[in-house]
């Protein structure tokens, strides 16, 4: 169940500490979709961060506050348009892409009011999705993705190859890609498309300094 | 905004009558005796002014652990517990104080004091002047929220207390908490704003406004000056009346009363009571009149309608420019007097100032009444917002030593 949002293991997981290693010291963090808090209560104590968080979930919200994060309790494009412009170094949309509304916006949001944005996501191109696919001529239900098509909060799935695309459309640039195998083994860039359950982009403005 | 719509809470629960801080006294401060007289905010000078106030749990040794509770419309200093072991109802909000409560007062040291203007043992047009030795009536000055916020700062003095560890206040209740954190910003660490707005809208003036006519409207009134006769009972019965309806919810309502018919198998064809929502509106009537002065209605309801902190400082924006307290502002998804954008326009100006802020819409059928009513999801809200609150508080502190 390592693509649902909500109800994240407090031990933590190999794609949590990836994340976390990809925020500096001391930085101002905004989590979108932030669930139960663990992340950025994680950040704020591990490395002195300034955690902020969105959350549609008014029980994972209340999680949150337990943890002392502040939180915003609604949509993140709303919650997102309160900031003014560059208030956070980093902004963090993990395992949610797929479940936004409007991806384009939210990651314009993302780069709007942060310098650089995290994007975690299931991969799409997953060779057990593609052959689930090919042999049963049915949706995709795999431990990556356990929805069935008429109850999937996953509105906007994309692969690895989509997602570079995508971020070529929009001319951002691609700082870092990390891929994981579904049972959270860190794997390199060779057929990833094909290997990897998840993805993490490091992404800002091209032409822009680090 | 203490009402009788409260909904059964089971003697034991933790909400409940089992836990209650137990018999309480209130207590009075007076200050700004003559010349030293407040300055109000309309340019009149005020005093003495007389603050009653009630105090739970015990001040820590060092005075880091002190919440100010800032009531509504209609509240007073009587929180929480029971002036004599007689008392068929304890305070507005025994709910959320005592032990093992949101307002826990094994830990914290709760205070709630009696806004000035008001009719609860606090000065009001109700007091006598002393100038003329007879009530004020209309010669009270119109006050202001921050009228009543610079009022309880000096109570706040007077106990010793340097800085609040929090304060909370719904309704009115959370423009004085507004008030208090751009005031007096040094002075709080954490501050929560329930169903509340910076602004008071159309919408409110407009009701309160008819809740005033009203008053003004029956004949007893008599500009005021009623207090050796009959009091204004008819018209502030029908301003709490109108009070009323706003701060329920269609569908509660609805749930409530339906159509049923109060004491007749069917309508009379008479303008007698019919519906049991009327006689519930006239029992709320009758029963506020009771306790409640028809001057200082006219008076704390104008004072709402004067709140405009955007107006005051150019923008809200700006407004909170100078506030460090973190903050969480909660809104009611039935709430209609004060709906949930009106908090988030609240949310929007402390994030724009870099305020730690938390921001809850809490789903409940109960309309602008929500916030005192028994919630688990507002309980659990305060509960881990205050103990997160004092837990920083207390590292900084203890670094501060260190250092």
């Amino acid at each position: 169940m390592i693509f649902s949002r909500r109800g994240r293991p407090t031990k933590l997981r190999l794609d949590y500490e990836l994340i976390e290693s990809l925020v500096p010291d001391g930085a101002k963090v905004l989590d979108l979709g932030c669930g139960d808090g663990q992340l950025l209560s994680d950040l704020i104590e591990h490395k002195r961060c300034v955690g902020r968080g969105i959350e549609i979930d008014e029980t994972a919200v209340l999680e949150c506050v337990r943890r002392g994060v502040p939180v915003y309790h609604g949509d993140m494009l709303e919650g997102m348009s309160f900031y003014r412009d560059g208030e956070f170094d980093v902004t963090i949309l993990s395992q949610t892409l797929q479940q936004v509304m409007k991806p384009p916006e939210a990651i314009r949001e993302m780069l709007r009011v942060g310098r650089r944005a995290i994007i975690s996501f299931p991969n799409f191109g997953h060779w057990s999705v593609r052959l689930g696919l090919l042999w049963t001529g049915r949706m995709p239900r795999t431990a990556l993705l356990p929805y069935h098509w008429f109850n999937t909060p996953n509105v906007h799935l994309c692969t690895i190859k989509d997602f570079r695309a995508f971020c070529n459309r929009e001319k951002l640039a691609r700082v870092r890609e990390i891929f994981l195998t579904p049972g959270q083994w860190r794997i390199g860039p060779w057929l990833a498309n094909w290997r990897a359950g998840l993805a993490i982009f490091q992404v800002q403005r091209a032409g822009r300094e680090e | 905004m203490a009402t009788d719509d409260g909904i059964p809470v089971a003697e034991d629960s933790r909400l409940g009558r089992a836990h209650s801080v137990g018999l309480v006294e209130t207590r009075a401060f007076t200050f700004a005796e003559p010349p030293e007289e407040l300055e109000l905010e309309c340019g009149q000078r005020l005093g003495p002014i007389t603050l009653v106030y009630e105090t739970y749990g015990e001040l820590s040794p060092a005075r880091d652990n002190a919440i100010l509770i800032l009531h509504a419309l209609s509240g007073d200093a009587h929180v929480a517990g029971y002036h004599t072991p007689e008392d068929r109802k304890p305070g507005w909000w025994d709910i959320c104080v005592g032990p093992g409560k949101p307002f826990d007062t094994t830990k914290y040291f709760v205070i709630c004091s009696n806004i000035v203007g008001g009719c609860k043992g606090s000065t009001g047009p109700s007091s006598t002047n002393p100038a003329t030795g007879k009530p004020y009536g209309l010669e009270f000055p119109v006050v202001t929220v921050s009228d009543m916020v610079r009022a309880q700062k000096r109570l706040i003095d007077h106990l010793g207390i340097e800085r609040l560890l929090s304060m909370v206040g719904g309704s009115m209740g959370g423009f004085q908490v507004l008030e208090w954190v751009v005031r007096y910003p040094e002075r709080v660490a954490s501050a929560m704003a329930i169903a509340t707005t910076a602004r008071l809208s159309t919408q409110g003036i407009a009701f309160n406004e008819v809740g005033r006519q009203a008053i003004m409207a029956d004949p007893n009134w008599m500009g005021g000056n009623y207090y050796a006769k009959a009091a204004p009972r008819a018209g502030l019965a029908i301003a709490r009346m109108i009070g009323h309806i706003t701060y329920l919810s269609d569908t509660q309502m609805h749930a409530k009363f339906g159509r049923r018919l109060q004491d007749r198998e069917s309508v009379g064809y008479d303008f007698k009571t019919d519906f049991q929502v009327e006689s519930y509106l006239r029992y709320q009537g009758d029963s506020f009149v009771r306790r409640f002065d028809a001057n200082s209605y006219l008076y704390i309801s104008k004072a709402m309608d004067y709140f405009d902190l955007a107006e005051r400082y150019g923008s809200l924006v700006q407004a909170f420019e100078r506030v460090r307290a973190e903050f969480l502002v909660l809104s009611f998804t039935s709430d209609w007097l004060f709906p949930t954008y009106q908090s988030k326009e609240i949310v929007k100006a402390l994030k724009a100032n870099g305020v730690p802020t938390t921001f809850l819409e809490i789903p409940s059928a109960y309309g602008h009444d929500a916030f005192l009513l028994p919630n688990d999801r507002l309980a659990d809200t305060v509960t881990g917002f205050l103990a997160n609150v004092q837990r920083r508080v207390r590292a900084r502190a203890g670094k501060d030593t260190k250092e």
